[in-house]
């Protein structure tokens, strides 16, 4: 099972990285020498072994619904590319 | 001054035969006059250190601690709050971090002086330093050599006598192999002993941050300030404080080393082998035994965690969109250009390749075949540790096949530079406890002795380091030309 240059630009596509056509033929390749290293993992047998998610087997601690964190909005956006009025500016979503 | 233990210092700033101040102006002399050379600092701001050391200097009684007034350098992957802090990309080159990781809060209470903040693989992403936007670090022990990764920076600081101390993160072998290449002791502690709180998010099911220095007494000390529960990280754990010094002086005698024999066949460069060889046989001297063990599907942890690891990381990355803080794009149309453009202007390639087999693994139609896969195995790779352990106390063998690699001798392969993690990254995935300590020099370089202890079993390993450090000098040999 190896990528295609359509593949290539439809996993791009859903990273939301740009990938040139000069680079797409290098990227192919790169991404196909990985999964070609990876494709033992499908010779072995793993019939009734649980997947394990995490290093540590503990449940999700919760906390009382409290207000924890203090207001820091100026200092958070003062480090934005784009505000206005306490505002994020991106590109108009909607018409 | 420059070869000084921890311990030493603390005296030496508690007897007030020197002022953290004059130490702290030491280390920073020291940087100014080595950094252009090695780069292994991003950010230096002698302004603040001195303004920390001199505020360490008031401190009197219990207000002080073992680390009081002692700098360090942190990994610039741990936010600290009013530092650039730019995970070696481009992405994060103009962020300044409005909050402090949890680390860096600890390491602050504890009084420690932040020097700057240490060049690292751009995300973490790396075994040799070579894919930071801000260059290549040079290892101190031959310059024309890499100083492993991800944590070069760290490494390359504390080796060339440039800080005491560093912070370090290890997702696969990050603290681990850089501190084998570069002649240093670094422990990597079980899961969720360390908060990742502010420490940005590469595999989040494996980034575990821990110290890196000189000896394992060294970092015993700073584990103690380090460690403790943290509500913020979701995975921190709940444990009553330890103290990872206690069994430091505990005699070997009849201690059990278990010796992987998958860590000792084809792969290892054979000067690696005779150095490791004559470590085994200082530790029987020490009282040790030695016991084969098998970590039957080790061989799979390289392939399985280039399928989990990238597949975290296409997640946690997906935040770097340009629009709360990081680069954005100068020109873009619309929303989803301005994401696509800005990534990919800020991300590097090994970052992008690594997102992209994440989103790939991810992805409709492959998400069992590659992630659920790749999981499975996790479980057996961590169980055939539980089965080892039940042979010994603690497992050794290399840290890594060889000793530092040139410059570009595997950058141009991927996979070529993953297999430089082909011993470390089992741990990561089982969630334990790893260390390295220098245990001699193959053709003039260091070599690492690789510790693996079980769950939770960091002062027993740091104890076997300790006792082996007490009848070596291999962690005190520092490279010549930083020597003055």
């Amino acid at each position: 099972m190896s990528l295609s240059l359509d593949d290539v630009s439809r996993i791009a596509r859903l990273a939301r990285i740009e990938i040139s056509s000069a680079e797409a033929e290098r990227t192919r390749d790169q991404l196909n020498g990985i999964l070609a290293f990876v494709a033992q993992l499908q010779a072995v047998n793993t019939d009734g072994i649980a997947p394990m998610a995490h290093a540590v087997d503990v449940v999700q601690r919760l906390r009382p619904d409290t207000v924890t964190e203090p207001d820091r909005r100026d200092a958070f956006q003062a480090i934005a590319p784009e505000t206005e009025a306490g505002l994020y500016l991106v590109p108009k979503v909607i018409e | 001054m420059i070869n000084a233990s921890l311990k030493e210092l603390a005296a030496a700033l508690a007897e007030k035969k020197i002022s953290s101040v004059e130490l702290t102006t030491l280390f920073l002399d020291r940087i100014e006059q080595h950094n252009p050379n090695l780069n292994a600092f991003v950010t230096v701001d002698r302004a603040r250190a001195l303004a920390a050391a001199h505020a360490a200097d008031q401190k009197v009684g219990a207000e002080r601690t073992a680390l009081t007034g002692i700098p360090l350098a942190h990994k610039d992957i741990f936010c600290a709050e009013g530092w650039r802090t730019t995970c070696g990309s481009k992405m994060l080159g103009n962020f300044t971090s409005p909050y402090d990781a949890h680390v860096v809060e600890q390491m602050n209470a504890a009084g420690m002086v932040t020097l700057g903040k240490c060049n690292m693989d751009e995300f973490a992403m790396g075994s040799s330093n070579e894919t930071s936007f801000f260059g290549t670090v040079r290892n101190p022990w031959d310059t024309a050599c890499v100083p492993g990764g991800s944590s070069g920076g760290s490494a390359a600081a504390i080796a060339a006598r440039l800080a005491p101390a560093a912070t370090g993160t290890d997702t696969g072998g990050s603290i681990r192999q850089p501190a084998a290449l570069c002649g240093l002791t670094g422990i990597k502690p079980t899961y969720g002993v360390v908060s990742r709180y502010g420490m940005i998010a590469f595999a989040s099911s494996l980034d575990q941050g821990g110290p890196m220095a000189k000896s394992a007494e060294d970092c015993a000390l700073l584990l103690n300030a380090m460690a403790g529960f943290d509500p913020r990280d979701s995975t921190s754990l709940e444990r009553p404080a330890e103290d990872y010094c206690r069994d430091l002086d505990k005699p070997l005698a009849g201690l059990r080393i278990g010796l992987p024999k998958e860590f000792f066949g084809a792969g290892m460069d054979d000067g690696v082998r005779v150095v490791v060889e004559a470590a085994l046989a200082e530790y029987r001297k020490l009282g040790a035994i030695t016991v084969e063990v098998s970590l039957p599907n080790s061989g799979l942890s390289v392939p399985a965690y280039y399928v989990i690891a990238p597949a975290e990381a296409s997640s946690n990355l997906s935040r770097f969109d340009g629009v709360r803080y990081g680069h954005r794009a100068a020109d873009y149309g619309d929303l989803n250009d301005m994401y696509a453009k800005s990534r990919a202007e800020g991300f590097g390639d090994e970052v992008k390749r690594r997102i992209l087999i994440g989103a790939y693994v991810l992805s409709h139609g492959y998400y069992d075949a590659y992630y659920l896969k790749a999981q499975k195995i996790r479980r057996l790779i961590a169980a055939d540790f539980s089965t080892a352990f039940k042979d010994c106390d603690v497992i050794m063998g290399p840290t890594a096949p060889s000793v530092a690699f040139k410059f570009g001798e595997k950058s141009a392969d991927p996979v070529q530079m993953y297999l430089s993690d082909i011993y470390t990254i089992a741990v990561n995935l089982a969630g334990l406890p790893g260390m390295s300590i220098p245990c001699g020099f193959d053709r003039d370089l260091p070599v690492g002795l690789q510790l693996i202890g079980p769950w939770f079993g960091e002062a027993q390993m740091l104890n076997v380091a300790h006792r082996y450090q007490q009848a070596t000098d291999w962690h005190r040999r520092m490279p010549a030309a930083f020597a003055g």
